[in-house]
């Protein structure tokens, strides 16, 4: 499956278009990795707790919009957006959404 | 009184500590963006729409973000800016420090993957509070254009 942000591929012709796909995932984290983040709230830098999942949750919401792809006989997915909101404290979601057609070989 | 001086002598000493560590923090960070911005200045990002056409690419998806916080000196500096106004240099720093994070660790995958260029990059800026923690996660994202494997001696018309 071809992912991608871009809107068309040069070379390649869409065959067929599926429509909207999308992915999202909202994650949190244990009390015990909000405390350790706190705590680098005084001194600063990068919160890797906090990175990693957001890392792991952006991967999840794309592997739903793929599967979604799929179902839908879809080998690529074009223009690619993402998108994160911190709905509630210490909880955030993530959207990805793109277009998913069928390309020609 | 004496509760309220310990108060007091606790916010100053971590204000102190926030001030130390996070310029610490700062500049380490720094060289360490400039040396790897050097080091991957042969990978084009470009923020076009519009994929080159010159020869067969394959495209892949690359993301690179990061969450960074604040340091207690830096949120207290900006409480006291908010009150007249004006350029909140903390932050701004804090800010460009993650977004050229992003773009990096974007640029690491590319170049792990052997792209040519990264086209049409977005960045996502997202608040993150949890109530006692002030972070803001940035995101860079965009398409890595890898050239496809030439087999012949000319390159393919696709």
């Amino acid at each position: 499956m071809l992912v991608s942000n871009l809107e068309f591929l040069p070379g390649r012709t869409v065959v067929r278009h599926l429509g909207l796909v999308q992915g999202s995932s909202v994650r949190s984290k244990h009390v015990g990795r909000d405390i350790a983040a706190s705590l680098k709230n005084f001194f600063g830098g990068e919160l890797r707790g906090y990175t990693e999942l957001l890392s792991d949750s952006r991967d999840e919401a794309t592997e739903r919009m793929l599967a979604q792809a799929q179902s839908l006989g879809a080998n690529a997915v074009l223009n690619v957006r993402y998108s994160t909101s911190s709905i509630a404290a210490g909880a955030a979601e993530i959207f990805v959404y793109g277009t998913a057609v069928e390309l020609a070989d | 009184m004496n509760g309220l001086l310990l108060q007091a002598g606790s916010v100053v000493a971590l204000l102190v500590l926030g001030y130390l560590f996070g310029r610490l923090a700062e500049k380490r960070h720094y060289r360490r963006i400039i040396a790897r911005e050097a080091q991957m200045q042969t990978l084009p990002v470009v923020a076009s729409r519009y994929p080159p056409e010159d020869r067969p690419y394959q495209q892949q998806l690359v993301t690179g973000s990061v969450v960074i916080a604040s340091d207690y000196f830096k949120a207290f500096l900006a409480g006291l800016i908010n009150i007249f106004g004006g350029r909140v240099t903390p932050f701004e720093s804090m800010l460009d420090r993650a977004r050229r994070e992003a773009l990096l660790r974007m640029k690491e995958e590319a170049l792990t993957l052997k792209a040519s260029h990264v086209f049409n990059i977005k960045f996502d800026n997202t608040r993150i509070a949890t109530g006692k923690v002030e972070a803001m996660e940035v995101l860079a994202y965009g398409t890595a254009m890898i050239p496809a494997v030439e087999t012949g001696e000319s390159v393919h018309e696709v």
